[in-house]
C-alpha cells in the first residue's frame, strides 16, 4: 500500500510537471515552433489570460466562462498585434527578438501602472483528496487531462482540417502555397491569433493555483522556450514526448535533491540536446524516418 | 512647423520664467538649497507589490517634515530613481546618486541581494545609507543604518512561541539567496537550542512558481510546524497551492504578511494560521499607528497595503532628520557621528525606536501576527523594545571600530 501510494505521488508530480510544460510551451510551440517568430511577449500573453480569468470570475462570471474570456482575449490582443507589428517581422528572427521583447516590456509596465502591483486571486476548485500521509489538489490533477485533450485537439486541427492543411502549407512554402490559392497572410494572422488564445489558456488555466502579478509571465517564459526548443520544429510529433522526457528529469531531481537541482536538471537536459540533437526530438524523429 | 514655433517659444519663455521665479523664491524664502535625499526602491518588477507602500511613505515623511519648516531650515528633496528589483539597476543608479545628484543621504533597497550589490559602492564613497527593511541581519558598516527588524528581533521570538503552540518538529522552505540562506541558520539554531529537531530544509530559487513537489516533501516529513521564507511574487503562488493540496500544517514567517500582505491578496484559507513577527502590520490599533494609517490615506488613498516596510521607511526619514539637527550639519560624516552617537530616536507608528550605537540598527516592538482562517488577523502576543542585541553580542561595535562586514552566525566577527 505505502509503496503504491509512493509510486502515485511520484505519478502525481510526473503529471503536474508535465501538465505544466505542455501547457506552457502550447502557444509558443505554434508561434515560434512552427511560425519562427521568437516571441519573448509569450509569458504577457498568458499574463493577459490569467488577468481576464481573475477580474471576470471575480465580477461574478463562472470560472469555465471566465476562462474563456481570459482565452479569447489573449487572442484578440494576438490578432490585433499580428496586424500591427508581427506581419512586418516573419522571417526576420533577430527584429522579432526586439520587438517581441519591446512588447513584453510594455505589457508588464503597463499592466503594472493599470491594474497595480497585484490583483487579489483566486481559490483553486475542486478541493483536495487524500491519500496515505499525502493529500493532492483535485483541481491540479486534472490539468494534465486538459493538457493531454488539448494536444489531441490540436493534432485533430492541424492533420484532419482544411485550416490546418493550409496552414502547414503556408509555413513550409508561403509561395508555393500563394500560387495554389492559400490566402497566406489570413492564415499568418489565424495562425498567430490560436498561438496567443492557447497561451491565454494556460494563462486562465493556471490563474486559479498562482498569484496575478503583472511580473507572472517570467514564471512560465523558461519552461516554455526549454520545452520547444527540446521539442523541434514539428509541434504535433514533438511536444509531448519532450514534456514528458523534462517532467521525469525534472520531478525525479525535484523530488531526490529539491526545487534547485530540479531546475539545473531542467536546463542541462537542454543544453544536451541542442548539442545531441540540434534539431530537437521531432527533428531527429522524422530524420531516422527519413522524413526530411 | 510654422505653427509649432511660437508655441514652443511661448513655453520656454514661460519655463524661464518660473524657473527664474523658482530660483528667486527659493534665494529669499527658504534660505538654502534643499537637502537631497536619494531613493532607491523598487516601483517595478518582482518585488514592487511591497516596495510601492515604502516609496508613498518616504513621500509623506518628507511632506510633513517640509510642511513644518524642513530640517535647519532647509526643505528635503526625493531623488526616487526606480530600480526594477534589479540589482544591476541598483548599483547604476547608486553611482548616478552620488557621482552626479550628489545625495546627502541615500534609502533604499528591498531584497538583501541588491543591498549588498548597492553597499560596497556606499562604502567606497563614504555614503550615508538607511537600509529600511526586514532582514536577515549582520551588517555591521560604519556607513549603514538599519531601521528593518533582525532574526535576534523576529524569530528569538517567533520560533520558541510557535514550538510551544504546536510542536518539536520544524520543516523550513526558504528562498534560495543571502536573506533565505542565513535567516533559515537563524531558524535552525534557534529550532535546536529549544530542544526541536528539523525535519526538513529546502532552498527555492526565486524563479520557482510550481510547488505541487515541495508540498510533497513537506506532507512526507510531518513537521509540526513549517517556517515560510519565500520572497517575491512567484514564491507566493506556494500559499495557494498547499491550500489547494490541503496541506494544514500551522506556518511560521518573518517576511510574509508585513511585507507584501498576502492576506490581503490571497483567497482565504491560503493563509490560515500563518504566524508573523512584525514591527508593524496596518491592523495595528493603537493612537500612533490609527494617526498614522489617517494621515498616510489621506495622501494615498491608493495604496493597498501600509505595509512593515512603510512604517520603516517613515522612521528612516525621521531618524534622518534627528541625527542632521543633532550634527547642525548635513555634512555625511557629521550625520554619521551623531546617529551612531546614542539618544537618536523617533516616535513612529509601532512606538519608539531608536538607534543602537553599536550596531547601528533600531529597537522594536515586535508584534505577533496571526492569520485566522477568514484571513482576519489578531495579534496574540506583543514583545515590548526589543533590542538588536546580536551584532554587539559577537564584537560588532561601531562606536569603537570602524567596520563594512556582514556577519552571520557561521561567520562572526575575528576577535
Amino acid at each position: 500500500m505505502t509503496f503504491l501510494v509512493e509510486a502515485y505521488a511520484f505519478f502525481y508530480q510526473l503529471a503536474d510537471s508535465f501538465a505544466f510544460l505542455v501547457l506552457c510551451g502550447l502557444g509558443l510551440a505554434i508561434i515560434f515552433g512552427m511560425m519562427g517568430v521568437i516571441n519573448l511577449a509569450h509569458g504577457e500573453f498568458i499574463m493577459c489570460g490569467a488577468y481576464v480569468t481573475v477580474l471576470s470570475a471575480r465580477a461574478g462570471v463562472p470560472l469555465p466562462f471566465a476562462m474563456l474570456c481570459g482565452t479569447l482575449a489573449a487572442g484578440l490582443v494576438g490578432l490585433i498585434l499580428e496586424f500591427l507589428i508581427i506581419r512586418r517581422l516573419y522571417h526576420r528572427l533577430f527584429d522579432s527578438i526586439v520587438a517581441t521583447w519591446a512588447l513584453s516590456l510594455i505589457a508588464t509596465q503597463g499592466m503594472l501602472i493599470v491594474a497595480g502591483p497585484s490583483i487579489e486571486g483566486l481559490k483553486t476548485p475542486f478541493g483536495s483528496f487524500e491519500l496515505g500521509a499525502y493529500s493532492f489538489s483535485v483541481y491540479r490533477a486534472l490539468l494534465p487531462l486538459i493538457a493531454l485533450l488539448l494536444l489531441g485537439a490540436l493534432y485533430w486541427l492541424f492533420m484532419r482540417t482544411r485550416f490546418g492543411i493550409h496552414s502547414r502549407a503556408t509555413i513550409q512554402d508561403p509561395n508555393m502555397a500563394r500560387a495554389l490559392g492559400a490566402n497566406t497572410s489570413r492564415i499568418y494572422s489565424q495562425t498567430f491569433t490560436l498561438g496567443a488564445a492557447l497561451a491565454g489558456l494556460t494563462g486562465a488555466l493556471y490563474a486559479p493555483t498562482i498569484t496575478a502579478v503583472p511580473t507572472m509571465g517570467q514564471a512560465f517564459i523558461v519552461q516554455s522556450f526549454v520545452t520547444v526548443v527540446v521539442s523541434g520544429a514539428d509541434v504535433m510529433l514533438g511536444l509531448a514526448p519532450s514534456a514528458a522526457v523534462l517532467a521525469f528529469i525534472q520531478s525525479l531531481l525535484t523530488r531526490s535533491y529539491g526545487q534547485l537541482i530540479g531546475q539545473i536538471g531542467l536546463l542541462l537536459t537542454v543544453i544536451v540536446v541542442v548539442r545531441v540533437l540540434p534539431k530537437g526530438i521531432s527533428g531527429w524523429a522524422l530524420q531516422r524516418n527519413g522524413g526530411r | 512647423m510654422n505653427s509649432a514655433f511660437p508655441l514652443r517659444f511661448v513655453r520656454s519663455l514661460a519655463t524661464g520664467t518660473l524657473a527664474t521665479m523658482s530660483i528667486l523664491m527659493s534665494g529669499h524664502a527658504l534660505g538654502a538649497d534643499p537637502i537631497k535625499v536619494g531613493i532607491l526602491e523598487d516601483q517595478s518588477g518582482n518585488f514592487a507589490i511591497a516596495v510601492i507602500p515604502k516609496i508613498y511613505a518616504y513621500q509623506l515623511a518628507v511632506d510633513e517634515i517640509n510642511a513644518k519648516g524642513g530640517v535647519l531650515g532647509r526643505q528635503l528633496k526625493i531623488i526616487h530613481y526606480d530600480t526594477q528589483s534589479d540589482n544591476t539597476r541598483f548599483q547604476e543608479f547608486a553611482r548616478r546618486q552620488i557621482q552626479q545628484d550628489k545625495v546627502d543621504v541615500i534609502f533604499g533597497a528591498f531584497s538583501s541581494a541588491s543591498r549588498e550589490a548597492i553597499r560596497p559602492i556606499m562604502d567606497r564613497s563614504k555614503q550615508l545609507y538607511f537600509y529600511n527593511n526586514q532582514y536577515e541581519g549582520g551588517v555591521c558598516d560604519s556607513n549603514v543604518f538599519v531601521t528593518g527588524a533582525v532574526p535576534e528581533q523576529q524569530f528569538s521570538t517567533l520560533i520558541p512561541w510557535v514550538m510551544e503552540k504546536y510542536g518539536k518538529k520544524v520543516y523550513t522552505i526558504a528562498a534560495d539567496y543571502n536573506f533565505g540562506q542565513i535567516s533559515a541558520e537563524w531558524v535552525r539554531n534557534i529550532v535546536k537550542e529549544n530542544g526541536g529537531t528539523m525535519v526538513g530544509e529546502e532552498f527555492i530559487p526565486l524563479s520557482v512558481s510550481q510547488f505541487s513537489q515541495t508540498i510533497q516533501n513537506i506532507q512526507k516529513a510531518k513537521p509540526d510546524v513549517l517556517v515560510t521564507l519565500l520572497v517575491g511574487a512567484n514564491q507566493a503562488s506556494f500559499y495557494e497551492q498547499q491550500a489547494a493540496a490541503n496541506l494544514n500544517i500551522p506556518m511560521a514567517s518573518s517576511v510574509n504578511v508585513g511585507q507584501a500582505y498576502e492576506h490581503k491578496r490571497f483567497k482565504a484559507p491560503a493563509l490560515k494560521d500563518m504566524y508573523v513577527t512584525a514591527n508593524y502590520v496596518e491592523e495595528v490599533v493603537s493612537p500612533a499607528s490609527d494617526d498614522f494609517k489617517k494621515r498616510f490615506r489621506a495622501k494615498f488613498p491608493q495604496v493597498e497595503y501600509i505595509n512593515q516596510e512603510a512604517a520603516n521607511a517613515y522612521d528612516a526619514i525621521y531618524l534622518y532628520k534627528a541625527g542632521v539637527e543633532k550634527a547642525g550639519s548635513t555634512d555625511q560624516a557629521k550625520v554619521k557621528a551623531a546617529l551612531g552617537g546614542g539618544g537618536i530616536c523617533t516616535d513612529g507608528p509601532s512606538g519608539k525606536v531608536c538607534l543602537d550605537p553599536k550596531s547601528h540598527h533600531t529597537s522594536h516592538r515586535i508584534y505577533l501576527i496571526h492569520v485566522k482562517a477568514d484571513h482576519s488577523v489578531d495579534i496574540p502576543k506583543v514583545w515590548d523594545d526589543i533590542q538588536p542585541y546580536w551584532l554587539g553580542t559577537v564584537g560588532c561595535d561601531l562606536s569603537k571600530k570602524a567596520d563594512q562586514s556582514q556577519y552571520t552566525p557561521s561567520n562572526l566577527p575575528k576577535k
